[in-house]
């Protein structure tokens, strides 16, 4: 049969759509296991990428890449005030990552460190505008312990709703966040209303007293946030604990076959989660905002997400990863003002580079594989021969 | 499903119709070669699963591909049926070159797959699932069912087609999705592990089923892993081992032996031992009195099940699949409530306790079915992560201990043999029978003193198989009671000193394995009680 003859009967066979007669030119292949070594190799080379397409989106706008890159680098680490602000940003994203890692570790989707934050954040601010007459050291403390609590009983509710009635987390927390940024609108229009704002709805700037000290001209924060990426990763690699969240987001059927009780597992995991996401408020509300203003989490929580997956859910990663977002933050807004850009380039960019990130993880497990020239050959010459 | 049948074309669609008008059954089956591969080949990242295998069929004749576990059969059939593309090698229907890239075209190509699970709405009734599909332009029900009455006389079988699926037994789905399959045009039929879900008895109507398609013509490839039923029904049978393919050959030259042995790579005793565990008195271990489990839809898992579990025995547990046997080791270990009934352990109430309290008085549940690593072990930690899993909790303190559980392991896998890169490699990198291992040589070293163990051989392959057996066996020998579910009657009637049947959560009665028949275990697992005491 002739190899026109033969494109005819398949093409009778499927209705008009003929058959393809060669294998697809692209298709997609799981990869061996990939070696450390090779996936931060194309992790590097991802991040390269993400400057490469950001650059040409740059030049397409009539931009130099290479100034446009050196701002945002200079803008960001070029002298002592702009680290200042670049470790100011990247406190209260360091602490809300860790949180959201301790939950991803079980496999339970707390997107709702933002709803956490705020929670954290409103319950310090009842202390830091109503008990200004008690010693600092222990206002501190009790403003710290109040913010962990807020979180925790945010993060409480969804988990205790997932253990019990196995409620999607996902939608659950979600939604919380809006419940809690409604819960500050409540506040400032209400009963925490500045008297001395002349009408305009807003929370007093908190009093001297209840801010946080200073360290090295920073706020107290960066050592609270590093103290917590040791302690979770001690907790999470070393404890009974760590190792009981880890076997709940292997398996559930797991975990109950080894005896753990996987709802208290739930509830005390995402108490811890949410306390941290709540500590983050209250960190940033007490050392950066000293006030208690919408913005407080200002997606920060969402931002946490992406940190705690570029950092494969290490407490160390994390804090690099929070770094380099940090740094992307605070320079781009440098660029931004310095050049008179919009917010959306800035927005654009930043979008750019996590979209080429993210995007090569798909290629640490998955590999494309284009037909092998030799068999699209192999087959034009059976075809001629055919034909012949 | 039907959303692969999409491209059925008006042309076939009405050649067939005027095949129905005309009386002639509708898939007309030609003579000759009707699918063949050359040289196929599939790569998965390091595996190779598919190395260049060479095969055909013709029509009119049955082929079995036999193979152990991850041997490249189910592979080898995803290609056929476009779930997969070959990296290398051509496949031929017809004798024509064809490029199957999706379901659809092998649908069209009269290629039809029968899967080991059902793909049928259960909501829907027999003649409405068959329907499913583009297939019918207008429905016409009366004509269609006419057609389709008309073609399962051809063929001889037997459905009810207005019974709706949920009421139907396992066997009568299969020949619902056969009869499917048929509706929408296949001649050459693939069917992967038709008889995992069935008892001997509907085996053989199976059987018989195919016997008769054959008879009409068609192609059809049966995959399986038990030998007998090579024997019983193939005309040929190819045999693949790491990929390759070992051997195709007349099954009337073929016996059990040779065939095994192309299988393993080498020759292998058949022979299961059973050791007597002769104690001056067997004590009983676990009693279990009219135990009734629910499953979470409301359905009976388990009615009013009594049996007692002695020192030194292996009690079997036979049932096809979803009799209540998964229900019934779960609920031995509190993993399920039980909704009524007793269980003691050495005359203590262990029902309702809490797992780790059943754990620590020497009950072990080793072994979970279908998914070892989704509830014995956790797949993404290495050996001593896996060690710790019961054992965690021991010590006091808040910070977890691993150094015994690194000695235990680096003792498991010299004793157990168990091949792993190192011990801190994920262990669902390793094989089915290097996890089993991991599995069995934890549960054993806690020397429990009842072991419920669920399709432990299910996935190894006959050397892991018969290291699985030795252990159980010489656990048994330590007087440890246990409790064996199992799927392959054959090793029951051979490894077990007493069966116990299950048949829709109810017990059919227990027999001794070595006095009672296969047959009669068959009848048991249909529901046909005990007549004569055999125990």
């Amino acid at each position: 049969m002739s190899a026109k003859r033969q494109k005819q009967a398949n093409q009778a066979d499927r209705g008009g759509r003929p058959l393809r007669q060669r294998e697809p030119w692209l298709h997609i292949a799981k990869r061996p296991e990939m070696s450390k070594k090779r996936g931060s190799l194309l992790k590097g080379a991802s991040i390269l990428l993400a400057v490469a397409v950001g650059g040409l989106f740059m030049l397409a706008l009539g931009y130099n890449p290479v100034t446009l890159y050196l701002t945002i680098i200079t803008g960001a680490l070029g002298n002592a005030e702009s680290w200042r602000m670049t470790i100011r940003l990247m406190i209260p994203l360091v602490i809300s990552s860790l949180a959201v890692c301790l939950a991803f570790k079980m496999r339970f989707w707390n997107i709702g460190a933002e709803g956490q934050i705020i929670m954290g954040a409103v319950f310090a601010t009842y202390f830091a505008l109503y008990h200004t007459d008690w010693p600092r050291p222990l206002l501190l403390a009790v403003m710290f312990i109040a913010g962990a609590v807020g979180g925790a009983l945010w993060g409480l509710l969804p988990a205790f709703f997932k253990a019990r009635f196995n409620t999607n987390e996902t939608l659950f927390t979600l939604m919380l966040n809006y419940i809690a940024l409604n819960v500050i609108v409540y506040f400032r229009d209400g009963p925490w209303k500045d008297p001395g704002s002349s009408g305009f709805p807003k929370i007093a700037r908190f009093d001297k007293v209840v801010q946080l000290p200073k360290l090295a001209g920073i706020q107290a924060g960066w050592l609270i946030a590093l103290i917590l990426v040791v302690l979770v990763f001690v907790y999470l690699k070393y404890s009974k604990h760590g190792y009981e969240i880890k076997v709940v987001g292997a398996s559930q059927a797991t975990a109950r076959y080894a005896g753990m009780n996987v709802r208290r597992i739930i509830l005390r995991t995402m108490a811890i989660s949410g306390a941290l996401a709540g500590i983050a408020g209250m960190v940033q509300a007490a050392g950066s905002d000293m006030t208690l203003a919408e913005s407080v989490a200002g997606g920060v929580g969402f931002t946490a997400i992406i940190v705690a997956w570029l950092s494969n859910l290490n407490p160390f990663g994390i804090a690099l990863a929070a770094f380099f977002f940090s740094v992307l933050e605070k320079g781009s807004s440098v660029m931004r003002s310095s050049y008179n850009l919009s917010a959306e380039f800035a927005a654009v960019l930043q979008g750019i580079i996590l979209f080429c990130v993210l995007g090569g993880e798909f290629f640490l497990r998955y590999r494309l594989v284009r037909r092998s020239a030799p068999r699209h050959q192999e087959a034009e010459a059976a075809e001629a021969k055919e034909e012949a | 499903m039907s959303k692969h049948i999409a491209s059925r074309t008006k042309d076939q669609a009405a050649v067939n119709e005027a095949g129905a008008l005309t009386g002639r059954p509708q898939a007309a089956c030609g003579q000759g070669q009707a699918i063949a591969g050359q040289g196929l080949t599939k790569r998965f990242g390091s595996v190779l699963a598919n190395d260049h295998i060479d095969f055909e069929v013709e029509y009119g004749e049955i082929l079995a591909l036999l193979g152990e576990n991850g041997s490249g059969k189910t592979t080898l059939m995803n290609l056929l049926s476009g779930l997969y593309f070959p990296d290398a090698g051509q496949i031929f229907v017809d004798g024509r070159a064809v490029c199957i890239s999706t379901p659809a075209d092998a649908i069209s190509l009269g290629i039809g797959m029968i899967h080991q699970h059902f793909k049928l709405v259960a909501a829907m009734t027999a003649l409405e699932n068959i329907l499913l599909g583009p297939r019918t332009r207008r429905l016409s029900l009366t004509r269609q069912r006419q057609e389709i009455e008309q073609m399962c006389r051809t063929y001889g079988l037997t459905v009810a087609l207005d019974k709706p699926v949920y009421e139907m037994s396992v066997s009568e789905k299969q020949t619902v999705e056969v009869v499917k399959v048929l509706y929408h045009g296949a001649r050459i039929l693939i069917l992967d592990e038709p008889t995992a879900v069935l008892t001997p008895q509907e085996t053989d109507s199976l059987f018989a089923i195919l016997r008769r398609m054959k008879q009409q013509g068609c192609a059809i490839i049966i995959i399986t892993h038990k030998l007998n039923e090579v024997l019983a029904i193939s005309d040929r049978v190819m045999v693949l081992r790491r990929g390759r393919a070992e051997a195709l050959l007349q099954t009337s030259q073929a016996d059990l032996h040779s065939l095994t042995e192309t299988m393993v790579g080498h020759a292998i005793d058949l022979k299961i031992h059973r050791p007597v565990y002769a104690a001056a008195k067997p004590e009983t271990l676990l009693a279990v009195h009219e135990l009734s489990v629910v499953r979470p839809d409301g359905s009976q898992a388990l009615d009013q099940v009594s049996f007692e579990l002695k020192t030194g025995e292996i009690l079997g547990v036979a049932g096809v699949a979803g009799s209540g046997q998964k229900e019934l080791s779960e609920a031995l270990v509190s993993l399920t409530p039980c909704q009524s009934g007793r269980i003691t352990y050495r005359g203590q109430v262990i029902s309702g306790l809490l797992t780790t309290e059943i754990y620590k008085k020497g009950v072990s549940l080793a072994f979970v079915p279908e998914d070892r690593l989704g509830m014995g072990l956790v797949g993404d930690m290495g050996m001593p992560g896996n060690m710790l899993l019961k054992s965690y909790r021991d010590h006091r303190g808040f910070f977890i201990d691993r150094k015994p559980a690194e000695a235990l392991s680096r003792q498991l896998k010299e004793t157990l043999d168990i091949s792993t890169p190192s011990l801190e490699t994920p262990v669902r990198l390793l094989s089915g029978g290097n996890v089993q291992k991991v599995l069995l040589g934890r549960e054993i070293e806690s020397q429990p003193q009842v072991l419920i163990t669920s399709y432990p051989v299910r996935g190894l392959d006959i050397n892991a198989s018969y290291t699985v057996y030795d252990l159980l066996n010489e656990q048994k020998m330590k007087g440890c009671g246990i409790l064996y579910l199992g799927e392959d009657l054959d090793v029951l009637l051979e490894l077990a000193d007493r069966i116990l049947v299950l048949c829709h959560g109810r017990v059919t009665g227990i027999v001794d394995a070595r006095q009672v028949s296969k047959e009669t275990v068959g009848l048991m697992m249909a529901g046909m009680p005990l007549k004569e005491e055999l125990a």
